[in-house]
């Protein structure tokens, strides 16, 4: 069976989620290899041979921290060298589709973002997209050279598949361009103790109808007792309410959880590109026209104030 | 000295109207309004923010690969404060898709002439955020993408990429590629002396043999993804929506529960 490269998010040796699901997928259409870089690279491979790898390819050099994107490209390609993979997946985080891209580029190949799915066809891996604010589905693939493909979190179940794991160190030569842009800084998100707002099976988000960023602690209040994320909708991050990894929408992150939770948001399109695919969604919002409404399995007219905290409430009841 | 900025700006349908594919499952552009893709009036607003800014002499040039109708969004841009416009235009241009794409924005920036290239941090309509990376890898020249805060100076490029992880501080000798983010400051609109203004800017065509490119190096036929099918989701049955009596929470959370949620 044919191998698929599979690009290894992980923090200091920690495998983030999308990875798993990635390579739930690659077992679809081939045998997994991984590919982990930078530090911590070694530690990856426990995790990744409990979820399917077959192989991990490992790097670790100060380059992938040191500099934007090009390291990683580089390492990426003498991997596919090395392997003459049936496909490369990535997961769509803003540096993963960076790198996918230049990689295809370098391998003479087609590129799809965002794929919500994928399956083996005859003409190699079929992706789904979910285009223009999840109102079309879309099935693509490449037609040139080594597919590569970048997917969404959230797009496959985690699964347990034991598989050999054989660690292979890979031998990389840094091209001229993988100095050129240097990181002269660098400032960690604070940890909030929630689920990573992409990775989270709950999202409780929050809008301009939050009024105040003093008001989010009925947001957060909600998402505890669920274990869940929250997100803010862009008006609400411009008013300087809560920060702007938490956007959910186009321009800020795309979520696909198991259940979505908007509270004092209108709906905007732009609001729902980055929400529209999660499984069940739910709202409150005063306005009984608000187009999120339209959206929704359940929702509340109602004042959040209100609703919220009685929810809150009736939730911790339930839990005990 | 001088600085030549090159702002990469697309046109796209109105994300606000009803977007849909074209038999060949391209983007149909007959029943829905264009406009200059708004993501991309933060790049232009940058790179006339670094011009302003300058001791050196700024040209900036708004460069787009687009149909006809393309010539609003650069107005648009000549209006918001730009000096001139690209339009690249050709038949054989239909249905190209980002690697076939890159590579006519590419060979359009060297003509033009460069040392900074001001993307936006994605379109509107295929929303991939990959063109300014492969733009860059073309070139041969640093990607300093994804800046919410970009200074020009020096001959050094220098920002703030706000990551998932972390907010990194980026650093590049120009040329470069750059790409902005809707976290860099709002656009201007333009003034009515502005607009009046850009009705006397240039505007040059090209097309791709001016720009050397063979047909067979882009368009639908030869583009390296290829769209099997394109459906409309099928709008979600509707909810169960309640008015809040007092008890709205409450029923809330029995539904979650009904749900498996609690
Ligand atoms: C290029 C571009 C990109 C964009 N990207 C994004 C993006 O990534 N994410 C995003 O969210 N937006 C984005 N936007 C903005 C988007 O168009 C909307 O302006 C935004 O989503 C509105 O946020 P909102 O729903 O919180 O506010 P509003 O539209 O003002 O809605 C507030 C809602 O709260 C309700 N409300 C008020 N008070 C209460 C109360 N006490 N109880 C219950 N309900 C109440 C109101 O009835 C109303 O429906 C983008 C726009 C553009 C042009
Ligand atoms: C719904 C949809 C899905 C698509 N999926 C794919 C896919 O999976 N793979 C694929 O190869 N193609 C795909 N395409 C085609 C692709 O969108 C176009 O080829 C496009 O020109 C480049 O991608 P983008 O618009 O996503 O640009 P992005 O990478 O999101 O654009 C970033 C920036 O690049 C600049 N830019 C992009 N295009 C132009 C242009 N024409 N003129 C001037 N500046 C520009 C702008 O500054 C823009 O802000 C898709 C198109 C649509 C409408």
């Amino acid at each position: 069976m044919a191998e698929v490269l599979v690009y290894v998010d992980h923090v200091d040796g920690a495998v983030r989620k999308p990875t798993l699901e990635l390579l739930t997928l690659a077992r679809r259409v081939g045998e997994p290899v991984a590919v982990a870089l930078g530090n911590g690279a070694g530690d990856t491979v426990a995790t990744l041979a409990e979820h399917g790898a077959i192989k991990v390819l490992t790097h670790e050099a100060a380059e992938y921290a040191d500099y934007l994107v090009v390291p990683k490209v580089d390492a990426l390609q003498a991997a596919h060298q090395a392997v003459s993979p049936a496909a490369v997946l990535v997961s769509s985080s803003a540096e993963g589709k960076e790198i996918a891209a230049r990689l295809a580029l370098r391998l003479g190949s087609g590129i799809i973002t965002d794929a919500v799915d994928l399956e083996a066809g005859d003409e190699g891996p079929v992706a789904t997209q979910s285009v223009f604010a999840a109102s079309y589905t879309t099935k693509s693939r490449v037609s040139k050279g080594t597919p590569v493909i970048t997917v969404k979190p959230n797009s496959a179940a985690v699964e347990a598949a034991p598989a050999a794991g054989a660690v292979e160190s890979l031998s990389v030569t840094f091209s001229e361009q993988a100095t050129g842009t240097k990181v002269t800084g660098r400032t960690p998100r604070e940890s909030t103790g929630r689920p990573e707002l992409t990775e989270a099976a709950i999202v409780v988000s929050g809008g301009r109808g939050v009024n105040g960023a003093e008001n989010f602690s009925i947001i957060e209040a909600l998402a505890d007792s669920l274990g869940a994320a929250v997100g803010a909708s862009r008006a609400a991050v411009d008013a300087g309410w809560y920060p702007h990894t938490n956007q959910v929408g186009q321009t800020g992150k795309s979520v696909s959880p198991q259940l979505y939770i908007a509270n004092g948001i209108s709906g905007a399109i732009q609001h729902r590109a980055g929400m529209q695919t999660s499984k069940t969604i739910v709202a409150v919002n005063k306005d009984a026209e608000a187009p999120i409404f339209e959206l929704v399995d359940f929702g509340v007219v109602g004042d959040l104030f209100d609703v919220v905290p009685q929810l809150t409430e009736e939730i911790k009841t339930r839990k005990g | 000295m001088s600085l030549r900025i090159v702002v990469t700006v697309k046109y796209v349908p109105d994300a606000t109207g009803d977007r849909h594919f074209a038999d060949d499952l391209t983007v149909d552009r007959d029943d829905v309004d264009g406009l200059l893709s708004e993501l991309d009036e933060y790049a232009v607003e940058q790179a006339l923010q670094i011009a302003e800014n300058s001791d050196d002499d700024v040209e900036v040039t708004v460069l787009t690969v687009g149909p006809e109708d393309a010539k609003d969004a650069l107005r648009k841009a000549l209006s918001m404060g730009a000096d001139k416009a690209i339009h690249v235009e050709d038949d054989d241009l239909h249905g190209t898709d980002a690697i076939g794409t890159s590579l006519v924005l590419a060979k359009a920036v060297e003509k033009a002439g460069y040392d900074l290239v001001v993307s936006g941090m994605a379109s509107t309509d295929g929303t991939m955020g990959v063109v300014p990376a492969l733009l860059a890898e073309r070139l041969g020249v640093p990607q300093v993408t994804l800046l919410s805060e970009v200074n020009v100076e020096d001959g050094k490029v220098t920002g703030r990429r706000d990551g998932d992880a972390a907010s990194e501080q980026l650093e590049a000798s120009l040329p470069a590629v750059v790409s902005v983010t809707d976290q860099s400051g709002e656009a201007r609109y333009p003034s009515f002396k502005g607009i009046m203004a850009a009705k006397k800017k240039p505007v040059e065509s090209w097309d791709l043999s001016d720009l050397d490119i063979d047909e067979d190096e882009v368009g639908l036929e030869n583009a390296y993804t290829t769209v099997e099918s394109a459906s409309e989701r099928p709008a979600r049955t509707a909810g169960t929506i309640v008015k809040d009596e007092g008890e709205g929470g409450k029923q809330l959370a029995e539904f979650l529960a009904s749900q498996k949620f609690i």
